[in-house]
């Protein structure tokens, strides 16, 4: 792990799970898997705060936990779903943009406590949504069953693996830790149950009484009585499926800007249709005939059937090879090409990573140093000259430019020697763009920037505490006064509590917290692409 | 690859290879050598481009703030525990529980979860001296009940914690049996309860031994 994603990783636990989950799990990142007493030695926490972390850690797939042959168990942390932590707006956001609120909600609640039994997430989900609904209204728990099972059917959520039926004989001691298994087939089988009942809204006034007296009524019958009838199934969210939703987004929408809208729609039908049948990181899509793929067309598209074809044979001639011809049965039959290998031609669009680099060129050193290397992105090799020449830049300039790029590792010098004593004055020296090289530099500043950003925000809400704790009590105080029925006048005195300096100063904080937070959104995106395409090309045999 | 850089500043235009090839021609000036590390910020050449706005950025935004408030309150942010106070105060008995290291306020699945993870929540009682006594060797799953003053107790509920029996067979005794609060609501309603029996012994996290010291 780099340096970069210790940091990012480390600032991510901090800020959602507060100090003592960040130490822990920054002394799994940094030293590797290692058993409970080393970490507590390790820490200088208390025993009881490391188990606590490791807990919670567990609970959020962030740790992952071994037996070790001696009997012994090794926790490890799993880095690169720590990060993720920094895509939950944009997987919650998704839910909502395919299954509505209660989608929303679902995952939502998922990812806030790492996994829960669908029971206990229909039930939170419908009391949620009663909140929002007006007076006398509450959800019905089957409608939010329904989404859930949706979302099981198309794969955006699973099964967690779970603990096996013990076979040992009742001699043996347990194993100090369970072995959680799950088999591929039982992932996303939503188990029979009949959950009844509505969404509870929360009385406003006596709710904390109430909600004691429950309580100890509830203590006095013996706790929480029956085990829900789904009892040790949990679900969880399945981020890969998500990422594979992005990628099916970006290709869609690169067709759309490439193409039309109908042939976007028509790869967007293909991809529906292959959803589940597609592996994830495999390169094509099952071949779909195109009889199929006309009746899965949405209704709102009536094209004819010889129009649906000339559509798929200009996606299958278009030399960025979007759509693949595989055969010829059943009016011709088409895959999609889903990932593409470093061999590519010219400027590809998302999700891969020769935008953002030229992006990144344009905007830090400008238009011309993006020229030059969307030159050499095109003409792969080139001798300084040539550079001069096709980029019809003057050669101090182009020289400067091609040196920071050099400095900055996003193109490479390639010697071709001319004689077999590689004498420097009988060799060629080209330049060329490594695009692997490039984007892992690219990634490694992203991870860089997001940690910056981070520690910026941070940073104002200290600089800016006290003010923010005046404005809160002020609040506070506005509200209780409201709800007591206070006069205009005295309202408007305890405004007066903050004065207008504060006031503009507040508003500063709330505009630069907002930019750094949607700046943070920001980067996760380029930070997916990146990844997607260091992954799928390091997968390739 | 700074290597092509870094020859220029010593022995000026000498290098391995033939600098034409690369673009610097006879006589040129070179740049000069690098005394000093970069600047922490440097200044900017041109305007970073405005981020991209729209429903979807607002809404994202707005969901990632919210996020992140929701998290904080959660049980899984985890906060330390109430420092030691070095003088108790009449006004500790009636304040709110505070965190405590060693009770979790979450039920998690302990069947998934590694034995030695388990914590002991146990409620704090006067006279737990008693309680001290270390015990024989128990099952997994069994629930302890209480020993002292049940009468005027409501029923608690309690886990226990591997790790302090292996100890004991062990006789290591190094883990310490934390007594603390279960933070409920209950609390409330048994202050009267407690002030009536107040018999000046203290309670709460501040009379527990927090150390790696045995249980007698």
């Amino acid at each position: 792990m780099t340096q970069a994603e210790l940091r990012l990783c480390s600032l991510l636990l901090q800020e959602h799970f507060g100090e003592i989950v960040e130490k822990v799990g920054n002394s799994l990142l940094r030293t590797g898997p290692r058993p409970l007493r080393l970490l507590v030695g390790d820490t200088g926490l208390l025993p009881d705060q490391v188990k606590k972390a490791l807990c919670v850690l567990i609970q959020h797939n962030l740790v992952r936990y071994e037996v070790q042959p001696r009997g012994s168990v090794e926790y490890e942390a799993r880095s690169e779903r720590i990060l993720r932590i920094l895509r939950y707006p944009r997987y919650i956001y998704t839910a909502k943009t395919l299954y509505g609120d209660p989608g929303e909600l679902l995952v939502e609640e998922l990812l806030l406590h790492g996994h829960l039994p669908m029971s206990s997430a229909v039930a939170r989900v419908a009391d949620r949504l009663t909140e929002t609904m007006e007076d006398g209204k509450t959800m019905d728990y089957t409608e939010v069953s329904s989404t859930f099972v949706r979302l099981a059917d198309t794969h955006f959520i699973q099964r967690c693996p779970t603990v096996p039926e013990s076979l040992q004989s009742p001699k043996a001691p347990p194993p100090p830790a369970p072995a959680l298994a799950i088999d591929e087939k039982e992932m996303y089988v939503v188990p029979r149950l009949s959950l009844v009942g509505k969404g509870k809204r929360r009385h406003s006034c006596n709710e904390e009484e109430e909600g004691e007296h429950k309580a100890k009524r509830q203590k006095q019958e013996g706790g929480r009585s029956e085990t829900p009838p789904d009892d040790g199934i949990y679900w969880q969210v399945n981020l890969e499926r998500f990422h594979q939703h992005f990628r099916d987004q970006a290709l869609v929408s690169a067709v759309a800007s490439r193409m039309d809208q109908t042939s976007s729609e028509v790869v967007r039908t293909m991809l529906r249709m292959s959803e589940v049948t597609t592996a994830s990181g495999a390169s094509h899509t099952q071949p779909l005939s195109s009889n199929e793929i006309f009746r899965s067309l949405p209704a709102g598209y009536n094209i004819g059937k010889q129009v649906l074809d000339q559509y798929l044979a200009l996606l299958a001639d278009d030399p960025l090879e979007f759509v693949g011809k595989s055969g010829d049965s059943g009016g011709g039959t088409y895959t999609v090409k889903v990932t593409r290998g470093p061999g590519a031609s010219w400027a590809p669009p998302s999700p891969f990573p020769h935008p953002s680099l030229i992006l990144l060129l344009l905007h830090r050193f400008g238009s011309r140093c993006a020229r030059i290397f969307r030159l050499l992105l095109r003409k792969k090799h080139l001798e300084q000259k040539q550079v001069e020449d096709f980029a019809m830049i003057p050669a101090k300039e182009a020289k400067d430019m091609l040196y920071r790029m050099l400095s900055e590792n996003l193109v490479s010098l390639q010697e071709i020697p001319k004689t077999p004593d590689h004498a420097p004055s009988r060799t060629f020296y080209l330049y060329t763009v490594n695009v692997m090289a490039a984007a892992r530099m690219l990634l490694h500043r992203c991870y860089k920037s997001v940690a910056n950003l981070m520690e910026r925000r941070q940073h104002e809400m200290q600089e800016n505490k006290r003010l923010l704790d005046k404005s809160q009590r002020v609040e506070a105080i506005l509200a209780s006064m409201q709800a007591t029925g206070a006069e205009e006048a005295q309202l408007h005195e305890v405004e007066e509590m903050l004065t207008g300096p504060e006031r503009q100063q507040l508003e500063t904080l709330k505009r630069n917290v907002n930019k750094i937070d949607a700046s943070e959104n920001q980067v996760d995106e380029t930070i997916f692409v990146l990844e997607s395409f260091i992954e799928s090309t390091t997968k390739r045999p | 690859l700074s290597m092509a850089g870094r020859g220029r500043g010593r022995g000026r235009g000498q290098m391995t290879f033939n600098v034409e090839a690369v673009g610097i021609g006879k006589g040129d000036a070179l740049p000069p050598p690098t005394l000093q590390p970069s600047p922490l910020f440097p200044a900017l050449e041109r305007r970073a481009a405005p981020l991209p706005g729209g429903e979807e950025g607002e809404y994202m935004l707005a969901l990632k703030q919210e996020l992140r408030r929701a998290m904080r309150g959660l049980p899984y942010f985890v906060k330390p525990g109430a420092p030691r106070r070095d003088i108790e105060r009449y006004s500790d008995k009636y304040q709110l529980s505070s965190p405590v290291d060693s009770a979790i306020d979450w039920n998690p699945d302990w069947r998934r979860l590694p034995r030695e993870l388990k914590i002991r929540v146990r409620r704090l009682r006067k006279g737990r001296t008693t309680s001290l006594v270390p015990k024989k060797y128990v099952a997994v799953d069994k629930e302890e009940t209480i020993k002292k003053l049940e009468s005027l107790e409501k029923k608690e509920e309690e886990v226990t914690s591997e790790e302090e029996e292996e100890k004991e067979e062990e006789e290591e005794g190094k883990e310490e049996e934390e007594e603390e609060y279960d933070e409920e609501e209950h609390e409330e309603e048994t202050d009267y309860v407690l002030s009536y029996f107040d018999n000046g012994e203290s309670f709460g996290p501040d009379s527990d031994d927090n150390g790696d010291e045995a249980v007698y």
